[in-house]
């Protein structure tokens, strides 16, 4: 190697730079405004920065107070809550019908699009849909009303007990099709032959499922599961959209939270914490998974 | 149908189908309901909305409220409708989507075809990146674009979004490459093709399919982006999103339903544009990416 090294001329020796060279300025990126910025973050998290960075060292004050106020004790459970709901709903939801659309439904073609265009919006988009039709005054209580249903009531966007679930609601409507498609296309993948035989061997359509197909669906659910699971930490937007953290607090999410603390009330160094807390939560879903990925892999 | 799709062996009876159907049809019902209910809205008088009945057709059909999304609805403090912002996503997410693409598909070649000691490493650095909540960066970011002159500005943004998106982009062109036959790499090398030759004429003319994945994924990524948007613009850079979530949430004056479902429509079309001209490409460049890979 050493030696057809020295022996290359430049042209050749341009060719073996040439490929980190092209690299670099993404590795650059990523570690100044990935890598980099998380390092300061956590930094900042660390120091009494109120609405400018700042340097001066307070150890883990911040996640002291973090830990301690209401409001984000709040937020932490509304995303408990939501993060539970949103991923157990759109996995049973995109299971179901990814078995129902694989049984040779007719239509499939027309189906299938109708289920997996709400990705295709901005949460800004299905915010704003949901926002008016849960709205009791004009959305679906008042058409209810008016189609002379009277005692229907259906004002949870406005009910701090209930609201959470709103949020829920129009996340499920969102990436539920997302799911199925997943499910679907792992479901296309199974071997028929072994279904043949355990259908020979007298084996029911639920004995089917539940032994032989579902078990082999184990890499979709777990995608499935870490897609759903980064998207509810990360969901900020829809919430803005829909019910702007409120009424009062109930829909505030950590997401919300790190924002309003850094940037409306000037407690940046709360703010980064709560970022740090956010980082922490998402790597223990995503290390273990990225890792045995990129082992199976190579 | 999809191209790689083998069809279950299972069988049902006619009872269990009736009810598959039932079912299927009803959940279509659920994921039409807000859109049906926003156009129909959007086509209608404001007192037909707030005197009457939100699910039923308009009486007077009238195309004044997209009218005044579009060029005359208050945003923020200037009645613009939505307009300047539209072409503010559109000179945001042209160059982003295209540079971020560009860099993932030269990444892709280099992490296939170039491999060298510690490239999985790169690899995972870049694909934890796909994932970190973007609260961890905004702080620090907030400070860069200051201090180099681009916060508020479009460029500002294109920069964030490039970052952002590589991860991405760098692992759908990697995934793709790495089913590209690499002994015809090699062949080209000895015949004396150099670097960029062999990525110009060998791998771009075959990477169609993945090119179009990318550039869908980054396109709805980045037009449908709140938080930067709302984090790192001004009056002159503000994205569509942004526009329309201060269209809706205004609280001064009426609420005019109408106006804000036409925005959302406005602001929606784009992106589903491109998942219903090219959507069935996405799954298929996807899939021919994973399997291979």
């Amino acid at each position: 190697m050493a030696t057809t090294l020295a022996r290359a001329d430049y042209r050749t020796r341009l060719q073996t730079i040439l490929p980190k060279l092209v690299l670099s300025p993404s590795l650059a990126l990523i570690l100044l405004f990935v890598y980099g910025f998380i390092l300061f973050t956590i930094y900042l998290s660390f120091t009494d920065s109120r609405m400018l960075p700042s340097f001066g060292w307070v150890g883990f004050e911040n996640y002291d107070k973090l830990f301690r106020l209401r409001h984000w004790s709040v937020a932490v459970s509304n995303l408990a809550i939501f993060s539970t709901l949103y991923i157990s709903i759109c996995i049973v939801i995109g299971l179901a019908l990814a078995i129902f659309l694989d049984q040779k439904i007719r239509g499939e073609g027309v189906l299938r699009p109708i289920y997996l265009y709400p990705m295709a919006l901005s949460f800004i988009v299905t915010g704003t849909a949901w926002k008016w039709l849960l709205d009791p005054g004009i959305g679906l209580e008042n058409t209810m009303h008016l189609w002379g249903w009277d005692s229907f009531t259906f004002n949870w966007i406005k009910d701090r007990n209930n609201a959470i679930y709103t949020i829920v609601l129009a996340a499920v409507w969102q990436t539920s099709g997302f799911v199925m498609a997943m499910f679907l296309a792992g479901l296309r993948g199974i071997d028929n032959e072994m279904l043949k035989a355990a259908q020979i061997d007298g084996a029911s359509n639920f004995q089917l499922y539940r032994r032989i197909i579902i078990p082999q669906l184990r890499p979709a659910f777990l995608s499935a599961f870490v897609i759903l699971a980064h998207l509810s930490i990360k969901s900020y937007d829809l919430i803005i959209a829909l019910t702007g953290g409120g009424p009062g607090r109930a829909t505030e999410v950590p997401a919300t939270f790190m924002y309003s603390y850094t940037f409306t009330r000037n407690q940046m160094g709360i703010g980064a914490s709560s970022a740090v807390i956010m980082l922490m939560t998402i790597a223990a879903i995503m290390i273990p998974y990225l890792y045995a990925e990129l082992r199976e892999k190579d | 149908m999809a191209v790689a799709s083998v069809e279950t062996s299972i069988r049902t009876g006619s009872m269990t189908r009736v009810f598959l159907y039932l079912v299927l049809i009803l959940f279509s019902l659920f994921y039409l309901l807000p859109f049906v209910v926003m156009v129909l809205n959007s086509l209608k008088p404001l007192s037909e909305i707030t005197g009457g009945n939100m699910m039923a057709l308009p009486e007077v059909w009238t195309v004044e409220p997209w009218i005044s999304a579009w060029a005359t609805a208050q945003i923020g403090i200037e009645p613009t409708g939505l307009s300047p912002y539209f072409w503010n996503s559109i000179k945001m997410v042209v160059p982003a989507v295209a540079i971020s693409t560009m860099l993932g598909a030269l990444n892709g070649y280099v992490l296939t075809k170039w491999r060298f000691r510690g490239d999985t490493i790169f690899f995972g650095l870049m694909l934890f990146a796909c994932f970190i909540p973007f609260q961890i960066v905004l702080i620090p970011m907030a400070r860069v674009l200051g201090l180099t002159g681009l916060a508020g500005s479009t460029p500002g943004l294109v920069l964030v979004h490039v970052v952002y998106g590589l991860g991405f982009t760098t692992l759908y062109f990697r995934n793709y490459y790495m089913a590209f036959p690499t002994e015809l790499v090699r062949a080209a090398q000895i015949d004396g093709a150099g670097f960029f030759n062999i990525f110009w004429r060998i791998l771009l003319p075959s990477s169609g399919p993945i090119i179009v994945v990318s550039v869908i994924w980054q396109f709805t990524n980045i037009w449908n982006d709140f938080l930067f948007g709302a984090s790192f613009a001004d009056l002159d850079s503000q994205p569509m999103t942004v526009a329309l979530n201060n269209l809706v949430s205004s609280s001064t004056g009426v609420k005019e339903y109408n106006v804000h479902f036409a925005g959302a429509i406005i602001a929606a079309l784009p992106t589903l544009v491109v998942y219903i001209v090219a959507g069935r490409y996405f799954v298929r460049g996807l899939m021919a990416g994973s399997v291979k890979g």
